[in-house]
């Protein structure tokens, strides 16, 4: 044990899983990898070219709609699935439910690289890319609830960051790092609850300043609440979605995988979001009717809105707490993932279609923005992945499994 | 202890929630007014107005942008299709016709110069500034190319060099601040005018000029001057004789300045982050100590099964 492997049995071990390079490399000819392995040959050129010659000839974007899908959905849609390391952190290290062990080291890694692929998304929408450390180096815009999201991001980041460390350096055997890191993970959650609230709020904020541009029925003086709000929705009913497909394709590392607890814990997760959904979807009505926008519904963007609220908020809403009292785990599991939609849409709605609706001139994506978002995606599941089959995310690390 | 805990929380996350809301400050357009004594702007009077470009000319030759003859300019054709400002054009000149006696009606574009910028309050690395006598321009030195100016400024002025592979910059009037701030200087649009349609002074006497327009002139112009209140102010100033969205002007800008839009939220969010971070880490101690005192019962029953080993 206490012997230094050497360095080939070490890249053996950690990096191949195990196997000699021929048989890892022959182990990888796999469909979801072929399918993978297409998309990026596509994306990755395409990725060099934005970077290269720029956004006028890799997108849609123009003087009038500055902004789209980057904005609208790797950033947006991003952060906000991404909120369920704040979740289940909030709910294991300050509400003290340890029963949520199992759920949040997956969740903090989905966290973190759901914010690094923010960035590196942000990165393609950003005309100087080069640039981006500037609020935080060179010139402070202190107005600007831009500058607020930029700090947050990158203080949220290192937060995570300390959160997934562990895992980390168990994969790496350095235990006093590990053990450090570990007695920092409940401070690390501490300010991760204030500075994630500040900026999901701060996203919805970001379009406060576009009375005349965002469709009525979007845009409101409660934008930052429905943004932390469906932030949180978005938190509880991604981490159902996910440790669902997790424990269906990582199946071979869950030995004392205990499914009737997996089901309890899910529908405490379900309880949860249907109370959020519900809350959300009345807040959504409230600000309806103190800005008295009712004539809006009986409009094309009206019979919209009231398909996001009704199918992919009260729908949900109505479904998880049916699922929750028969105790029936598919329909729980399948709402959440269409409260998962709802937050999607209603960030693309809010970002793209319903931005900029009395404009003469529209903006659809062009197929290089669709092709470097697709991109972004498929290499955030192969990150998440290949950290999963090394580290110890859905288990727990057999050195230090006496700890919990 | 638990219960109490999770109660606590609740109820700053509603205190917090209630903060975020009550957002829309109105104290600044009260507290600058003082300091815009020397505020410049010009004054458009679109009844005046003969279409002539000669504006868009003198601007793309002062700010060096790609420029054609003058006499290029005095081709009507362009007045077909309603234009907005670009990357390489920072003033146009679009045409609208008087639905009652079907005369023309030209009205020039460019950047409002408001006294409240939003373009400013949005930048995230403060990229622009209002000078004193009342120009807001852009410093491309700093800027990352976010395009949030773009998104906030209500009359659609900034532009962005999307062809610009490398080094991007966001573009717009400048309000010739490197004329105006000399002595005498005035902007080469308003130079160039050859019927006196814009007028460039102090923002005041502007606006006492155009109300005595309108009161001399009954039945001229529209009772309102456009830029007076709009967005806070600013420093273009229009005057019309049909109503301003029949001349593509946008009427649905409120009077809040757009910085005032979001200050609120900015100052309920920090204020919030201070507040909350007590509880929050009082929430952490407590969760710490209880750790511990697990682990120390832990501790204890390794200590003495250790015991017990040097022992034997």
């Amino acid at each position: 044990m206490n012997r230094k492997p050497d360095s080939t049995s070490w890249i053996r071990e950690k990096i191949f899983l195990g196997m000699t390079f021929p048989e890892y490399i022959k182990s990888n000819f796999t469909l979801p990898n072929a399918i993978a392995a297409v998309i990026l040959i596509v994306a990755v050129p395409v990725m060099i070219y934005r970077f290269l010659y720029g956004l006028g000839s890799s997108t849609n974007l123009s003087d009038t709609n500055p902004w789209g899908i980057w904005i609208g959905i790797d950033v947006l849609c991003g952060i906000a699935l991404a909120a369920g390391g704040l979740v289940i952190g909030t709910a294991y290290h300050l509400f003290g439910m340890k029963q949520y062990h199992h759920f949040l080291k997956p969740a903090i890694l989905t966290s973190l690289l759901g914010y690094l692929f923010s960035v590196f998304g942000l990165l393609f929408d950003l005309g100087r890319y080069y640039r981006l450390p500037y609020p935080m180096v060179v010139s402070f815009g202190f107005s600007s609830i831009m500058f607020l999201i930029a700090w947050h991001f990158a203080l949220y980041i290192m937060i995570l960051l300390t959160e997934w460390s562990p895992s980390l350096f168990e994969w790496l055997n350095l235990n006093k790092l590990r053990d450090f890191f570990h007695k920092l993970a409940i401070w690390a959650t501490v300010f991760g609850v204030v500075i994630a609230g500040g900026h999901q709020s701060a996203l919805g904020a970001l379009f406060l300043v576009a009375p005349g541009k965002l469709h009525p029925l979007w845009y409101s003086e409660l934008l930052p609440l429905y943004f932390l709000l469906s932030a949180i929705i978005a938190g509880l009913t991604m981490v159902i979605f996910e440790s669902t497909l997790t424990h269906k394709a990582f199946k071979r590392q869950l030995e004392h995988f205990n499914s009737s607890e997996f089901d309890r814990l899910t529908f405490g997760l379900a309880k949860a979001a249907s109370a959020a959904l519900f809350t959300y979807f009345f807040l959504k009505l409230f600000g309806l009717a103190h800005a008295n926008n009712w004539t809006y519904l009986v409009t094309p963007y009206g019979y919209w809105f009231l398909f996001e609220m009704l199918v992919f908020v009260l729908c949900p809403a109505f479904v998880l707490a049916y699922g929750v009292r028969y105790k029936n785990i598919t329909i729980a599991r399948w709402s959440a993932f269409i409260a998962v939609i709802g937050v999607v849409l209603n960030r693309i709605n809010t970002s793209v279609i319903a931005f900029n609706w009395n404009a003469a001139e529209r903006y659809s994506p062009h197929w290089m923005e669709v092709t470097i978002t697709v991109g972004i995606i498929t290499m955030e599941v192969l990150a998440f992945r290949w950290i999963v089959n090394r580290m110890a995310i859905l288990y727990d690390h057999p050195d230090y499994e006496s700890l919990h | 202890m638990g219960m109490n805990r999770r109660e606590f929380l609740k109820r700053t996350a509603t205190i917090a929630g209630t903060a975020v809301l009550g957002s829309s400050a109105n104290t600044s357009a009260e507290q600058n007014s003082v300091q815009k004594a020397d505020r410049h702007a010009v004054l458009v009077d679109t009844t005046v107005c003969i279409g002539c470009r000669r504006c868009e000319w003198a601007c793309n030759e002062w700010n060096k942008n790609p420029n054609q003859p003058i006499k290029a300019f005095e081709d009507k054709s362009v007045f077909k299709a309603s234009r907005r400002t670009h990357a390489q054009t920072f003033t146009v000149v679009n045409r609208f016709i008087n639905p009652k006696d079907s005369t023309p009606i030209y009205v020039k574009k460019q950047c409002m110069h408001c006294e409240e910028p939003g373009c400013k309050a949005a930048c995230f690395v403060d990229a622009f500034k209002k000078t004193e006598k009342g120009a807001v321009i852009y410093n491309a030195d700093v800027c990352v190319g976010c395009r949030y100016c773009m998104v906030a400024c209500p009359f659609d002025i900034p532009a962005y060099e999307y062809c610009e592979p490398l080094i991007p910059r966001i573009t717009k009037c400048t309000f010739c601040f490197d004329r105006i701030s000399k002595e005498g200087g005035v902007p080469a649009c308003v130079k160039i005018c050859p019927t006196e349609t814009l007028r460039f002074g102090k923002r005041e006497e502007l606006i006492h000029l155009a109300h005595e327009r309108i009161t001399n002139n009954p039945g001229k112009y529209i009772d309102h001057i456009y830029g007076e209140h709009e967005a806070g102010g600013t420093s273009w100033l229009y005057l019309s004789s049909l109503p301003f969205d029949q001349i593509g002007l946008r009427t649905d800008i409120i009077k809040t300045p757009v910085p005032n839009l979001s200050k609120g939220f900015l100052f309920m969010t920090k204020v919030f982050e201070i507040v909350a971070a007590w509880p929050l880490v009082f929430a952490a101690f407590h969760a710490i100590k209880k750790i511990k005192i697990k682990q120390n019962s832990q501790d204890t029953h390794i200590t003495k099964e250790g015991n017990h080993e040097q022992k034997t």
